[in-house]
């Protein structure tokens, strides 16, 4: 699934935030922040929207103006629906989707800059610091449904946003209220305690900070995500949240640098940090600097078997829960199948012609789209699905 | 880790231009002892551990391990060195510190009340010197329960444990219900937790206790020694056969109250060292879950001449040793069965959370982890210090009920006295001991067998026995193989 294309069409004007209706008696009140999306052509279009969005040849019956856009949509979002929420850049004619109202999860890039500089990035990040990631998703978290289950805050490093998060998770939490929030941070800056005491002031009811510890060892960690002293500030981060009441996820990617320690790993978390939710080992998606530093990291699941079925054995002894990520059922052992998710965004996952057949597909989490042609040697159809 | 030459040629740095400078760590507190003729174990004050040979450990205390070792990783992992790049280093130990000692901040949790002191049994190792079932002026008077709650209530503590102890104190289940009724109200209006337990030798369990014992949620503790023969030998009675009375008990409880509301302890006599197999294979005919190995404590009829110096230590280690093995291999067939000085000495070493057990903790847990409401009113600062006082030393009393107060008793200077010198950080002998964060003092025993709270460690059979259990669980870990698996699982 494609989630942003460009339209035919542009003008002059700042970018904004649209919730898509397709109901053409949609109460007027409602309109001036939504675009009607027009499926079929159209006598007269009602008047009052924000914008119109067309999917027909013939778009153009009403006339587009600046305050009152009508866009032709590129045929790869013909997709989207009513609830929906589309970011419009008017000068560089980008429609990109922010939020899908029917997915189980909506992820919410707040920045492109990070203070950190990981081995295994997947979304590299951008040299200038400033955009306006941030303020549009603020614009749209009162246009989503109250019911969404589950929004991710995430990188580049969404700390480095400051002020900026602490108003957009008390957003979250006045707009959203039954909604859970998960912020993806490296927790660096989260070493001042006021930060964490800021987040904690706003109680929100269902917060999950995940942080990154690629290893227990502040000179490992510190080499992979490429920042001297970055392991000591995520250490503070995290206790610091604690500290301050907050839930915190701890998590890992597997790579070649760091599966031979996982179970030190383990055993460290369960002495320093056994407060922690939960504890998620991550398989590698080989996008971005991944890719390009595949050979230093790519190590085959198959080949980490025994180092992954040690750690959370030493996890699950003291009762801290385990997630594991990105690996497919075939990938790892059958006792450590309850422990995986599926992890991967529907529109990013797929599966291979050895899928074909397998008993287990529903259950697991397939691949990055990104992953086709870097995969494990164990990959299989599987009889059985997990009980 | 190893260093990656991958990635010369991109806008990433090596892992040379992080790795720490070679000996430029610092040593962080630590102490170490042998394990075997090969190996040394070494601990720091959290209680995180590292077992290497002495070539190794020579080599890190010179500061001559290479910075890119797995030794190294290993040592600043679990933080007996630190360098330049890891300074949250004194954070976590910080924060680890905190967290094993939170219990005493919980302050006095275990309350044991005791209503009686005439018991139905006579078993020739009693440690508490109890009275015939027909004796008098034994039993604790109402005026006395009332100012035990009172002073149970008086704890800050947030779980409350109460226990029943003897004598045996269903020869008064009216006082026992007196109490815990009253206990159940005031927990409603106090909003406190209150765990209730009560030790019997379950002989006189009817309905009417199991229904009063179902609407309160009370369990019970009792002695199981082992096998008919055994049992009987130890524990007789001469107004019933006592083996069969405690497992009709513990029979009845797991039918009517759940098979978790009972558990059963052994006491190792003399007898018992040549049956380790037959002793757990009794607890597995009860279908009991758990059984706890303990050695005889010298009290009571069990000081009688003969009888404490009838096994040595290191005969009830081995005995100790052969049962813990097969309740190992037990697990390692699929049969759940746990031995809990095991689970408690693991808790000890593995977990981040401290454990109060009152005899292996520093400071000792005597006052501030449990207290013992005799049926005189007279409060003892453990059940140990009880047994002394029926033996005739009332060394430990801290008071009376009807006549100290709350404050007046815990911080009466005989229980603060003899907390202060149960700090083995500043014990002699222990200071030095690699085993110190996982042990304790127990002063009341030091000071029965060798006249002195603090006592000699180098004859000590306390320190003996804790430096046994403690090399043997340690080397059963290290080797990692399904027994190490089993241990792990106690944990939970």
């Amino acid at each position: 699934m494609i989630l942003s294309d460009k339209t035919t069409r542009r003008w002059n004007a700042t970018p904004f935030v649209v919730r898509v209706s397709t109901d053409l008696l949609r109460p007027e009140p409602l309109r001036t922040s939504e675009a009607l999306l027009v499926r079929s052509e159209c006598r007269a279009y009602p008047p009052g929207f924000r914008a119109y969005f067309g999917t027909a040849t013939a778009s153009s019956e009403l006339p587009h103006t600046v305050d009152t856009p009508v866009i032709p949509l590129p045929e790869s979002l013909f997709y989207l629906g009513d609830g929906d929420i589309v970011v419009v850049r008017p000068t560089t004619g980008d429609l990109r989707v922010l939020y899908r109202r029917t997915a189980r999860h909506n992820s919410f890039l707040l920045t492109q800059a990070c203070n950190s500089f990981c081995l295994m990035c997947a979304q590299p990040p951008t040299k200038h610091a400033a955009d306006d990631c941030a303020d549009l998703v603020g614009e749209a978290i009162p246009l989503m449904d109250i019911n969404t289950p589950e929004v991710t805050f995430t990188g580049g490093e969404p700390t480095l946003l400051g002020r900026k998060l602490v108003e957009l998770i008390r957003r979250m939490k006045n707009f959203l209220p039954h909604t859970s929030l998960h912020i993806l941070s490296n927790g660096r800056l989260i070493k001042f305690l006021t930060f964490a005491q800021d987040i904690a002031e706003i109680c929100h009811p269902d917060l999950v900070l995940g942080i990154p510890l690629y290893s227990d060892v502040s000179h490992e960690h510190d080499f992979i995500v490429q920042a001297n002293g970055a392991f000591d500030e995520a250490v503070k981060g995290i206790l610091n949240l604690a500290r301050c009441g907050l839930r915190v996820e701890i998590r890992l990617v597997i790579t070649r640098l760091n599966y031979k320690s996982l179970q030190r790993f383990a055993r460290f978390v369960a002495r320093n940090l056994p407060f922690s939710c939960n504890v998620v080992f991550m398989g590698l998606e080989p996008v971005g600097f991944a890719k390009s530093n595949l050979a230093t990291l790519w190590i085959d699941p198959a080949d980490y078997g025994e180092y992954l079925a040690a750690a959370v054995w030493i996890l699950e002894s003291h009762r801290i829960p385990v997630s594991i990520y990105n690996h497919q059922l075939c990938t790892i052992r059958p006792e450590l199948w309850r422990f995986a998710r599926q992890s991967i965004s529907d529109w990013k996952n797929i599966f291979i012609g050895a899928c074909e057949g397998c008993a287990a597909r529903h259950q697991c989490c397939g691949f990055f789209a990104s992953s086709v042609d870097t995969h494990s040697r164990a990959i299989k159809s599987v009889a059985q699905p997990c009980s | 880790m190893s260093a990656s030459s991958d990635l010369r040629h991109s806008p990433f740095k090596p892992l040379a231009e992080f790795l720490p400078q070679i000996g430029s760590y610092s040593l962080l507190p630590f102490r170490f002892i042998k394990l075997d003729d090969s190996r040394y174990i070494l601990t720091n004050f959290v209680g995180e551990y590292i077992v290497t040979d002495r070539e190794n450990l020579a080599r890190f205390v010179n500061k001559d391990l290479a910075p890119d070792s797995e030794l190294y990783a290993q040592l600043k992992s679990r933080h007996f060195l630190t360098d330049s790049s890891h300074s949250a280093a004194f954070h976590l130990l910080a924060t680890k510190y905190r967290t094993k000692q939170q219990h005493l901040s919980e302050f006095t949790g275990l309350h044991m009340f005791v209503p009686t002191l005439r018991c139905n049994n006579s078993c020739w190792y009693c440690q508490v010197s109890r009275k015939n079932s027909t004796a008098e002026g034994c039993d604790m008077t109402q005026a006395v329960a009332e100012r035990g709650i009172e002073f149970m209530f008086n704890s800050p503590s947030t779980v409350l444990k109460l226990e029943f102890q003897g004598g045996e104190p269903l020869l008064r289940f009216d006082i026992v219900k007196y109490i815990v009724e009253k206990t159940r109200e005031l927990c409603r209006t106090n909003g406190r937790a209150v765990n209730i337990v009560i030790c019997s030798n379950l002989s006189l369990l009817s309905d009417e206790i199991l229904d009063f014992c179902e609407l309160h949620d009370l369990s019970f503790s009792t002695s199981l020694d082992g096998p008919r023969e055994l049992h009987n030998v130890n524990r007789p009675s001469r107004e019933f056969d006592s083996y069969e009375r405690t497992c009709a008990g513990i029979v009845r409880i797991r039918e009517r109250l759940g098979v978790e509301r009972v558990s059963a302890l052994m006491t190792t006599t003399r007898h018992s060292l040549s049956q380790p197999t037959e002793i757990v294979d009794e607890y597995l005919r009860q279908g009991l879950a758990s059984i706890f190995l303990r050695p005889i404590n010298p009290y009571g009829f069990a000081s009688s001449p003969g009888i404490v110096t009838s096994y040595s230590t290191a005969e009830w280690l081995e005995f100790y040793k052969r049962a813990l093995d097969y309740i190992i291999q037990l697990n390692v067939k699929g049969i759940r069965i746990r031995e809990e000085y095991a689970a408690l000495l693991l808790r000890r070493m593995l977990s981040p959370y401290g454990t109060g057990f009152v005899d292996l903790q520093s400071p000792a847990g005597i006052g501030i982890s449990a207290v013992v409401f005799n049926h005189d009113g007279n409060v003892y600062p453990s059940d140990e210090s009880r047994m002394l006082a029926e033996m005739g030393d009332q060394r430990f009393c801290i008071g009376n009920l009807l006549s100290d107060s709350y404050r007046g008793m815990m911080l009466s200077d005989t229980l603060i006295d003899s907390i202060s010198q149960t700090m083995t950080e500043c014990v002699p002998c222990c200071v030095d001991c690699g085993f110190q964060p996982y042990c304790g003092a127990d002063p009341i025993r030091h000071y029965r067998l060798q006249g002195d709270i603090v006592g000699y460690k180098p004859t000590s059979e306390f320190c003996q026995r804790h430096l046994g259990l403690f090399r043997h669980i340690i080397s059963i870990l290290e080797e990692q193989s399904t027994a190490s698996e089993v241990l792990m699982n106690w944990l939970q």
